[in-house]
């Protein structure tokens, strides 16, 4: 009886999960969908859209009409490029707070935190400003600082909360052994966090790579990621849903099969030290 | 050479002052011992000497210079820790060849000393596994190896054989007494652990609340300990101490008698009592003796396999010869 009630519940769980599931996917899905039909079908209902013919055309409209290999090497180079630089400065930051912490670690890292909290737009003036001022508009070093600058606090309290789990004991040991600073951070305690940097250096580049706000208002042709691509697609010559939805597609399939593939990492990554 | 000599040595942690001035020398060869109860400061001296901690004031000589300032990489010294602190990502060899390749060792030299030091420790058959994949002895061995191929001028040992089950700490216990005698360096060895501070010391440096209570051979501080405290600590079971009229007549305010200096009889003796609970060791016998003259129970040991009950009356007399006479401040009067 008791096993029946189980296995009732299960089910019943499993397809609320499925639900949950298919319902968050669904817009993905139907954007594929849109993205192999003609603008004409693309508008129609539902039903009609599905039994409507399905067709490559669009891609290659798309292809044709802007250069999609530039903006994707844009947002690797962005992405990967500011998780990187943003992995370089986090190491050390995130090693003197968790090994060698002051009175004001705590507020430090509460402070960092709390620039995530504060609307991007209230700093666009100044920071475009600057980017002027510093030739750095539409660059793709200077997208690759910004998106750098505004993940550091994640990538910092990634990085702490990983560093929090490694016994003090065992840096001893190596300052011990006749390990400098340097050596401390490169040969013991990197590799040690070798689980936690992943999944960090993963979760920034998804975030680097569909960042928005600052790719969309800092660039213009030459540093454009596949962010700018999509949005060349919605503006001012109408509605075009089924070329945008292509190139929506293109943008996001990359991240989506790197995520689909190091999901397993990020899970464990993300819940990393919540259970001992 | 590992001569360390500690001049006034004092650390504060925040307002808390855990070790007020401490002087202590400690010759090289020797082994010294820092025992004392949870929380005395023994670890936190030997993280001095280590560097891991700054000192608050005074100075850390080792070998005639001061270290006081020097970082723990460069003071010579190898430490072995209560939890191992093993790199787990790297193998035994790896280990092991840390500190050598620290030192820029050419890669001939670090595989001949850490093939040597693992024939010592009896490592040989695992340099290729990782820590994770060793028992907590030989887990243990590693840090030891680890320490030795440095060849410091000290050895640091903070409670190295806390975390192993009692069997394999006796046999740890003879290990690190062997290597001693073997390499003939001096060894910092902290414990909580009395019988260990017994057993391998030369020389036992007795801590309580960041203060010297009293250094000297294990025997020396067993036979004339200075206070009730070191009295007290030094010696397993405990001294027993009894205080009021008995200690008077002696010119004391407190007698301390050790189990074994108190002779057990069924028929006549100075202290009447009952048999409380008996611990039957095989070789020795103890017996908690509840006096009618005395407020808390003597422990009282008698050689070999003695049987008497749970309550029977029985009659004590401590040999007067062997008695630790203090005074009320707890000092020892001689």
């Amino acid at each position: 009886m008791a096993r029946s009630v189980t296995t009732h519940r299960k089910m019943l769980t499993t397809l609320l999960a499925w639900t949950i599931g298919l319902l968050i996917f669904f817009p993905i899905l139907w954007i594929v969908v849109l993205s192999f039909k003609s603008e004409g079908d693309a508008i129609k209902t539902p039903m009609q859209v599905l039994l409507s013919a399905w067709s490559f055309d669009n891609y290659a409209t798309v292809q044709d009409r802007s250069d999609y290999f530039k903006h994707f090497s844009n947002s690797v180079l962005i992405a990967v490029g500011s998780t990187l630089l943003g992995i370089l400065v986090a190491v050390p930051a995130a090693w003197s707070m968790a090994f060698v912490p002051s009175k004001r670690t705590r507020g430090i890292l509460m402070w960092m935190l709390s620039t995530k909290m504060l609307p991007a737009v209230g700093v666009l003036y100044p920071i475009y400003i600057g980017f002027i001022a510093l030739g750095l508009l539409d660059t793709r070093i200077g997208l690759l600082l910004i998106l750098m600058l505004i993940n550091l606090p994640i990538i910092i309290w990634m990085l702490y909360t990983y560093f929090k789990e490694i016994p003090v004991e065992i840096l001893e040991a190596a300052r011990m052994d006749g390990a400098r600073l340097r050596e401390e951070l490169l040969y013991v305690l990197t590799p040690m966090a070798v689980p936690g940097i992943a999944s960090t250096v993963l979760l920034n580049v998804i975030l680097a790579w569909n960042e928005a706000f600052w790719t969309l208002n800092l660039t213009a042709a030459k540093a454009a990621p596949l962010t700018a691509f999509i949005a060349s697609y919605s503006s001012p010559e109408g509605l075009f849903y089924a070329k945008l939805s292509a190139a929506s597609v293109m943008a996001i399939a990359p991240i989506l099969i790197m995520g689909w593939f190091s999901q397993k990492q990020l899970v464990r990554g993300l819940t990393f030290g919540a259970v001992k | 050479m590992g001569q360390i000599h500690l001049d006034k040595v004092r650390k504060c942690f925040g307002d808390v002052e855990v070790i007020p001035p401490l002087d202590l020398d400690i010759e090289d060869g020797e082994f010294v011992v820092f025992v004392g109860p949870s929380g005395c400061g023994k670890s936190t001296l030997l993280r001095l000497i280590a560097g891991l901690e700054d000192v608050t004031g005074g100075r850390v000589v080792i070998d005639g210079h001061d270290a006081t300032t020097i970082p723990p990489a460069k003071r010579g010294l190898a430490m072995v820790f209560q939890s191992y602190a093993l790199y787990p990502h790297m193998s035994v060899r790896k280990n092991i060849a840390f500190p050598l390749r620290m030192a820029g060792l050419d890669k001939a030299e670090q595989d001949r000393r850490v093939a040597q030091a693992a024939e010592v420790l009896n490592l040989t058959d695992y340099l290729d596994r990782r820590p994770g994949q060793l028992s907590g002895g030989q887990r243990q061995r590693v840090a030891i190896g680890r320490a030795i191929v440095r060849e410091p001028a000290a050895f640091l040992f903070d409670e190295p054989l806390s975390n192993l089950d009692a069997a394999l700490r006796v046999g740890m216990r003879l290990e690190i007494s062997e290597l001693h005698k073997r390499l003939a360096t001096t060894m910092i060895y902290v414990t909580h652990d009395q019988v260990e501070a017994m057993t391998m010391a030369d020389k036992i440096v007795v801590l309580n609340a960041g203060v010297v209570e009293q250094v000297g051979s294990p025997l020396d501080l067993y036979h004339n300990p200075c206070n009730t405290f070191v009295a007290g600590f030094i010696g397993s079971p405990k001294m027993n101490f009894v205080g009021g009229e008995e200690a008077a007549n002696h010119g004391a305010t407190t007698i301390g008698i050790r189990p074994e200096d108190i002779k057990i009889s069924k028929d006549n003796g100075l202290w009447r009592g009952t048999v409380g609970v008996s611990e039957h060791l095989g070789s020795d016998t103890f017996f908690h003796v509840k006096c009618d003259a005395f407020s808390v129970p003597l422990t009282v040991r008698a050689s070999g396999a003695v049987e008497l009950d749970y309550g029977a009356t029985v009659f004590l007399s401590p040999d007067t010869s062997k008695l630790h006479r203090f005074d009320q401040t707890g000092q020892r009067v001689s």
